[in-house]
């Protein structure tokens, strides 16, 4: 398939797009980026997505696929005999994998909206930290299954490890912002090595936006509107 | 497997057991229910699902699955060779099934459908709430006419599947909306298919059982949910 079949409308910033890279490139699929400016959006994005007028859309063939994780699944299951499996898979490993990431965006940026609009509160700060050591609690559960992975897919990433993954440059930027550490051995020694190895793993990292540029955007753009990003 | 092998924690209320049940029902599962109670969480709950503390719990063998929707996904692929499907089997309409039942989630229910039109102030706040609620119905139209094909009678097509399962396990309580605000929600003018789709859900075999006594619950909205969700709201606008 040509590259043409398959593009991608996102934003630089955006760590819901950035899953969607993670999984294209795990996949090993050539696709057309095209960065949208939310201030100013696209007829394609409009038409692709009605409903939220929302980054990222996938198109495939013309066809548009929306939010982040169904269009995770869909790559994984579009593109089944090519690559690693990104979900796994026995049925219940595939169900404590959606959990978790359905967890991972239920509570993380309302959580990073709490710090923010509390400015850095000890308490709301305290409350993500709670978040990160319940992920930390998964993940030791699920390496004593796999003796000590470096992922949550085990061996190689797989949909969690996308999930949670392409928010550490959220958590970066709001660590840095309020100078508070949100990662730390103290806490969260397993997840501290993961997202080490998820930074530099392959598929991810030249995916990552410059940690400084994300910083000046978090800050000018993001944390002045973040009553009405979430 | 034994019946003791899979056993369902749930309330009768819930529309989210509901799904998890015609689900069992579409894979004939036999399972053991075990109705809780959410003013005293089980142990069983509590231990099964600490994260939240909510039903409905699915467990098989022991093993607690959480969340409705991945609950059904999990029935569809522990038991795939037996009964019809619950996803459909082609990627494209996989992932299109699986937006609109988030959207029915994050955006429909309860979002709209309740939270807005109980706290909503005065007659005008509730007519704009209550035209919000139809305006998501009429989406929900559009979705019909593209996903389910020339005159089928269920979003899944021939029979029914994930997204017939995650809208209308929500049927009961969206007749003691209509009850309560005195409104109409499904109606030929507006959302023609899914008035039928209404009709042909609630009287499939997986379903018909498992409806809810739409009294019962309205009573229970009365007593229960709807003074909460007042006190809720109250408490955040203070």
């Amino acid at each position: 398939m040509g590259k043409g079949d398959v593009k991608l409308l996102g934003a630089w910033p955006s760590p819901y797009v950035l899953r969607v890279k993670i999984a294209l490139n795990l996949k090993s699929v050539d696709y057309e980026f095209q960065e949208e400016n939310l201030g100013s959006k696209s007829e394609l994005l409009i038409k692709s997505n009605p409903v939220y007028k929302k980054i990222p859309v996938l198109l495939h063939g013309g066809k548009p696929i929306c939010e982040s994780l169904i269009i995770v699944q869909y790559i994984d299951e579009a593109w089944s005999d090519i690559g690693p499996s990104i979900l796994p898979s026995d049925p219940y490993d595939r169900a404590v994998a959606r959990f978790w990431a359905a967890y991972v965006d239920d509570k993380i940026l309302p959580a990073v909206k709490g710090i923010v609009v509390a400015n850095g509160e000890e308490a709301k700060v305290k409350e993500l930290k709670e978040v990160l050591v319940l992920l930390e609690e998964a993940f030791i559960l699920k390496s004593s299954a796999g003796e000590g992975k470096p992922f949550f897919g085990g061996d190689e990433i797989g949909y969690l490890d996308i999930a949670l993954g392409s928010l550490l440059g959220l958590l970066r930027v709001t660590e840095k912002s309020f100078n508070v550490k949100l990662l730390e051995e103290a806490t969260t020694p397993r997840l501290v090595s993961w997202a080490d190895s998820f930074c530099t793993h392959p598929a991810v990292k030249d995916q990552l936006p410059d940690t400084h540029k994300l910083f000046e955007f978090v800050q000018k753009v993001v944390y002045p509107r973040i009553n009405d990003h979430i | 497997m034994g019946k003791g092998d899979v056993k369902l924690l749930g309330t009768w209320p819930s529309p989210y057991v509901m799904r998890v049940k015609i689900a069992l029902n579409l894979k004939s599962v036999d399972y053991e229910y075990q109705e809780d109670n959410l003013e005293n969480k089980s142990e069983l709950l509590l231990k099964s699902n600490p994260v939240y503390k909510k039903i409905p719990i699915l467990l098989h063998g022991g093993k607690p699955i959480c969340e409705s929707l991945i609950i059904v996904q999990y029935i569809d692929e522990a038991w795939s060779g037996i009964g019809p499907s619950i996803l459909p089997s082609d990627p494209y309409d996989r992932a299109v099934a699986r937006f609109w039942a988030a959207y029915i989630d994050d955006e429909f229910y309860p979002a709209r459908a309740v939270n807005r039109i109980v706290v909503a102030n005065g007659e005008e706040a509730k007519a704009a709430a209550v035209k919000e609620l139809k305006d998501a119905l009429v989406l929900l139209e559009e979705a019909f006419l593209k996903i389910s094909g020339e005159g089928k009678p269920f979003f899944g097509g021939d029979k029914i599947g994930y997204l017939d399962i995650a809208l209308g396990s929500l049927l009961g309580w969206l007749t003691v909306t209509e009850k309560t605000f005195n409104v109409k929600l499904f109606e030929e003018a507006t959302t023609p298919r899914l008035v039928s789709w209404v009709d042909s859900f609630c009287k499939h075999p997986a379903v018909k059982d498992e409806l809810p006594d739409t009294h019962k619950l309205s009573e229970y909205a009365h007593n229960v949910v709807y003074p909460h969700l007042k006190e809720v709201a109250a408490a955040a606008a203070n």
